[in-house]
């Protein structure tokens, strides 16, 4: 690829040619048609049932932090279908590229799909998933009616999409970085991959990575100045605790990510170099700022997890929480050393003793607040009355298959072991091993526990059962033979094999994902089958699993004020103190409510944002320019809307805690239905 | 049906005898120690691991709901011994693994020497360590052994129990030297030279490839290592030797080109200033090599006139050059430091543009006259010497 000369840029579509489709891949244009023809399908259902002023006026320009942390939710869950694909996709091409066979993948497209794999499921599935759930419950278990800036949240998540939608168009305009998900230079640099394929990967993260700084601020705000009164610190819901210090980090690493990816558009871009081989760049640079930004980042992931399972594990054993205050510290210490340690992801880079054993230590060191909490679950359930529910199914599975995962991270941890086993199969199991046994298990864990408290009524057991027993045993079939293919020598990324010994473990591997796609679709027949009979299900209590924090103290769902009055706090698990000093709900004495109104600014302000980072990635400058000064514009016009917030009236807020009243009085009543 | 139930069980064991884990069992000995501390290391954990993994099992048994005879304690929630031993016990592991780990980083630090050739034999006055430059290209691997003047691309041979000292570098993307069955492995990075000790104790025939993905032809970025007695490593060195191919600048541009599956390569000789000059990146003749850059840079570096000290970087000199939309076209630092490169740069500038550039740096007196000029790193003015802060900024400023 010959590129001495400045590529050809029309001044009307910039570098975008028709040769940027992909046509002549079928893979791509059977996916495009199949996409095509589903997109279609909702449009046309849409607009048949006339749902898209619904959807525009009561969710998409929402600011309720509900709605937007549902919004979240169902990004995350889209996503992980698509890159739940692309790890088929991988599994089917190293089950079958042995003895002189190319498999059925190309180089460039194979790369696109490792790349995209990673970037999706940390970006665009784990991150939603995250901040859906904290942007759900958060405002619920501190008592609050909404997050501190709610137009900001609506804007976050738009921006968050922003993101998705671009690396989507990728896979059907042009091409996806052929990388590695963090995109090291020189690989990622001009001369490496001249063409848009980093570039997608660099707008992607920088326009889905300011709604996730927004967010952080957002809810880090939230957390610290709108707790209920007397809800101090240290009687906040582990949850919000973990929440508090994913935010924290949040805060704290993604400017990091930001600056490093600026640094690496302007080598791109304006031919500065920072990452450059030549005049002065030094790559290495980048791969310490982007791991300063990533290992913060992976226990931005598995922190909030952290609470979802000390609220589980707590409520289903119908227990206090087992050493709240140690946990408290525990996740502390967490949030403060995981910034003392991001070198261990370059040991081999040639740091030199002192160094590595440095960051192995402190790394090691983390492993201690984190035992203490798997301690701290494990005597929560030591003279408990444990009820199997699915989140708690969920959460034993998470025990025993987190502390594999675990020792293997402390293992990588150890330099000299790290240098055989960096970069191999071992590696990829280990962080799928804590990735999907920690992230994962906890998204499926919140999903069931909290689904009752967000739509009133409960999921299907035994489509979870199937789904939960097809994950966890899918995961090990597909992940044990990962790690003894690391054992063989075998480095990650590759795309085709020479030792015919390889194979079978790969077509173990193989068989690991078909029985998680089986666990990905029983999962999405559970929800279906749980709306279907959503009157079968109905939750009319607000507090189905005798729950412990203020969440369940409201209704199921919850209206858009959350809580009629402000809920006075007197101990760490608010609601079940409330419900053993045999607390009474208020019937009467509503008064109005102050809340935010909706906007659309949030959609369209991300719109323009995306508009602006397509243009930029196809070099179609005078689409950034206008699109910049639309942003710009847009952003200015909307400080003039003086309608930002309304009262509900207090008649509104009666009749709604009237019908809760009648609710539950007629579930109480003698001949209710069982 | 017993027998049934164990079927899946024997399954799983005869595929794991049948496989051949290298990183547990290794040839050498530095991988060796390395696959020691992972044992030592899961060791020490599965004293904790096991522990939780049962008691979760046990505590999920024993108080189920339904179990109505287990004690049942809502209000149980602190206990200052359970909370002690819950961060103290993973704490006494963490130190005991830290030392293995300090020590063991240290030991096996792959910049250090060996200090022995296997478990029994220390280093001696007679293990002379092979030497052997490494250069990750795109996509194959090339060796050269200084001491016996060869090189191969995708193949390697060293005697059994003889030190080798790698000296690694790169040319164009980050790649990772791995040989599993020898020792761990180590980044190659352009620009920059890494170092790896290692020793192979079991003649045999290893894999070696690359562990760090390097872009479209990464996956066929494989060596064969032959770990040969003395004898056969005398007979490896003939076949190079009797080899028509040689390597020198020129081979080693055309090599450096990318390119997949190469086939396995020697070459009877290699110039001896070939590996300096790819670390440094000049192994174009007229490109300043950064050994150099940085000799200037010591000296207080050529100030403004460094700036036009480029010239064009055109397809001819190298075709993995791509001008950014908003940038300058790429360009090279030309080479002023011996004169013969002086002025084999101002030969092949010969147009006025060219020599333009380099009027700029007639302070120099390189172009200015007719006589060679006479500029050495050792001799390079100091062109701009910083004023001192303290004379500047009179101190009642303070």
């Amino acid at each position: 690829m010959a590129v001495t000369t400045p590529v050809p840029v029309s001044p009307i579509f910039g570098r975008l040619t028709l040769e940027a489709l992909p046509i002549h891949e079928p893979i791509l244009v059977v996916t495009f048609a199949v996409v095509a023809l589903g997109a279609a399908a909702l449009l046309g259902a849409l607009t048949y049932f006339r749902l898209w002023g619904y959807l525009w006026r009561e969710w998409f320009t929402s600011v309720d932090h509900k709605k937007i942390g549902i919004m979240y939710m169902v990004l995350g869950i889209v996503m992980l279908l698509r890159g739940f694909a692309d790890a088929v996709m991988m599994r089917l091409q190293q089950a079958i590229a042995f003895g002189g066979s190319e498999g059925y993948l190309p180089a460039h497209h194979y790369d696109q799909i490792f790349t995209a794999h990673g970037v999706i499921m940390i970006f665009f599935v784990a991150m939603p998933v995250v901040t859906g759930l904290m942007n759900y419950l958060v405002p619920l278990q501190i008592g609050a009616r909404d997050v501190s800036f709610p137009f900001l949240n609506n804007f976050s998540f738009w921006m968050t999409t922003g993101g998705a939608v671009i690396v989507m168009a990728s896979l059907f305009v042009g091409e996806f970085a052929q990388t590695g998900w963090l995109a090291f230079p020189p690989l990622s640099g001009l001369d490496a991959s001249p063409y848009v394929g980093v570039d997608y990967y660099i707008w992607g993260l920088q326009v889905a990575g300011v709604g996730t700084t927004l967010s952080g601020i957002n809810l880090l705000v939230t957390i610290i100045k709108m707790r209920a009164p007397g809800m101090s610190l240290m009687k906040m819901p582990v949850f919000t605790w973990t929440a508090l210090c994913t935010n924290v980090l949040i805060v704290a690493s993604f400017p990091v990510l930001t600056a490093v990816l600026v640094l690496l558009s302007l080598d791109r871009y304006v031919g500065m170099n920072f990452f450059t081989n030549d005049f002065g760049g030094n790559a290495m640079m980048y791969v310490n700022l982007i791991w300063i930004w990533g290992h913060p980042e992976v226990y931005i992931l598995i922190l909030p997890m952290f609470g979802v399972f000390s609220e589980v594990v707590s409520t289903f054993s119908g227990k206090r929480l087992f050493g709240y205050t140690s946990m408290v510290y525990a996740t502390v210490c967490i949030t403060i050393l995981s910034y003392l340690v991001w070198l261990h992801h370059f040991f081999t880079m040639g740091s030199g003793a002192s160094v590595n054993s440095f960051f192995g230590i402190t790394t090691m060191i983390i492993s201690i607040p984190t035992g203490a909490k798997i301690f701290n679950w494990l005597f929560t359930m030591y003279r408990g009355r444990i009820h199997f529910e699915l989140p708690m199914m969920w959460t034993v599975a998470f025990m025993l298959t987190f502390v594999i995962g675990g020792m293997t991270g402390v293992l990588l941890a150890v330099p000299p072991a790290d240098f055989v086993l960096h970069n191999s199969l071992f590696l990829v199991a280990h962080f799928h091993n804590v990735i999907i046994g920690g992230v994962l298990f906890g998204m499926f864990a919140a999903i069931n526990y909290w689904w009752p408290k967000a739509f009133g009524f409960k999921l299907n057991h035994s489509w979870g059962l199937v789904s939960f027993w097809c994950w966890v045993v899918g995961f090990w079939v597909a992940f044990a033979p990962v790690y003894i293919l690391g054992l063989m020598g075998v480095t990650r990324r590759m795309r085709v094999f020479d030792d015919p010994d390889l194979q079978i473990w790969f077509i173990i591997a193989g068989f690991g994902a078909a029985l998680i796609a089986t666990g990905i679709a029983t999962f999405l027949i559970q929800i279906g089958v749980s709306i279907w009979k959503r009157k079968e299900y109905a939750e009319t209590t607000g507090d189905p699993w005798n729950g412990r924090t203020l969440e369940w103290a409201t209704s199921s769902p919850p209206p858009a004020y959350n809580f009629a009055f402000t809920p006075l706090v007197h101990a760490t698990d608010a609601w079940a103190d409330m419900k053993a000093r045999n607390y009474q709900r208020p019937l009467k004495g509503f008064a109005a409510i102050h809340m935010p109104s909706s906007t659309g600014a949030g959609v369209i302000l991300a719109g323009l944002s995306t508009v602006i980072a397509l243009a930029l990635i196809w070099y179609i400058w005078w689409l950034a320019i206008v699109g910049f000064v639309g942003l710009i514009g847009y952003a200015i016009f909307h400080t003039f809307d003086y309608h930002r917030d309304y009262h509900i009236p207090a008649d509104v807020v009666t009749r709604t805690e009237d019908a809760r009243t009648a609710q539950i009085s007629a579930r109480l009543a003698p001949g209710a239905a069982e | 049906m017993p027998k049934l139930r164990l079927l899946p069980l024997l399954l799983v064991t005869g595929l794991l005898g049948g496989c051949n884990m290298v990183v547990m069992n290794p040839s050498g000995d530095v991988a060796a120690q390395q696959r020691d501390l992972i044992l030592i290391a899961t060791g020490l954990m599965l004293v904790v691991i096991i522990p939780v993994m049962v008691m979760t099992v046990l505590f999920a048994f024993r108080y189920r709901a339904s179990n109505t005879e287990a004690p049942y304690d809502p209000e149980w929630d602190h206990s200052t011994q359970i909370e002690l031993a819950v961060w103290a016990v993973p704490l006494l592991i963490i130190i005991a693994l830290g030392a293995f780990t300090w020590a063991g980083t240290h030991l096996l630090d792959p910049y250090r020497p060996l200090g022995r050739i296997d478990h029994q034999t220390p280093i001696a006055e007679e293990h002379e360590p092979l030497e052997v430059q490494v250069v990750a290209l795109d996509w194959k691997w090339l060796f050269i052994l200084p001491e016996y003047g060869v090189a191969s691309v995708n193949e390697l041979a060293a005697p059994v129990d003889r030190p080798i000292t790698f000296k690694l570098t790169s040319t164009s993307v980050m790649n990772a030297f791995y040989i599993p069955a020898m020792a761990g492995m180590i980044y190659t990075m352009p620009g920059m030279e890494t170092t790896l000790h290692g020793v192979i104790n079991k003649p045999g025939e290893y894999e070696g490839f690359s562990a760090n993905y390097s872009g479209a032809g990464f996956s066929k970025m494989r060596f064969a290592f032959h770990g040969t007695d003395e004898a056969g490593f005398d007979a490896w060195i003939e076949k190079a030797r009797s080899s028509e191919a040689v390597l020198d600048r020129e081979t080693y541009l055309a090599l450096e080109r990318p390119s997949e599956g190469n086939p396995v390569q020697l070459y009877s000789q290699a110039d001896a200033d070939l590996f300096p000059l790819i670390v440094n990146m000049c192994v174009q003749p007229g490109m300043m090599c950064m050994s150099e850059m940085a000799a200037i840079d010591r000296q207080g570096g050529l100030g403004l006139a460094g700036i036009h000290n480029t010239l064009p970087l055109t397809a001819a000199l190298s075709d993995r050059k791509a001008q950014p939309v908003f940038g300058a076209a790429p360009s090279y630092v030309a080479a002023i430091c011996t004169e013969d490169e002086a002025i084999a740069g101002y030969d092949a500038a010969n147009d006025a543009e060219l020599r333009d550039r380099f009027a700029s740096l007639s302070g120099f007196g390189l172009l200015a006259a007719a006589q060679p000029p006479e500029i050495t790193p050792a001799t390079a003015p100091n062109m701009t010497p910083l004023p001192s802060r303290a004379a500047a900024a009179p101190h009642d400023n303070l």
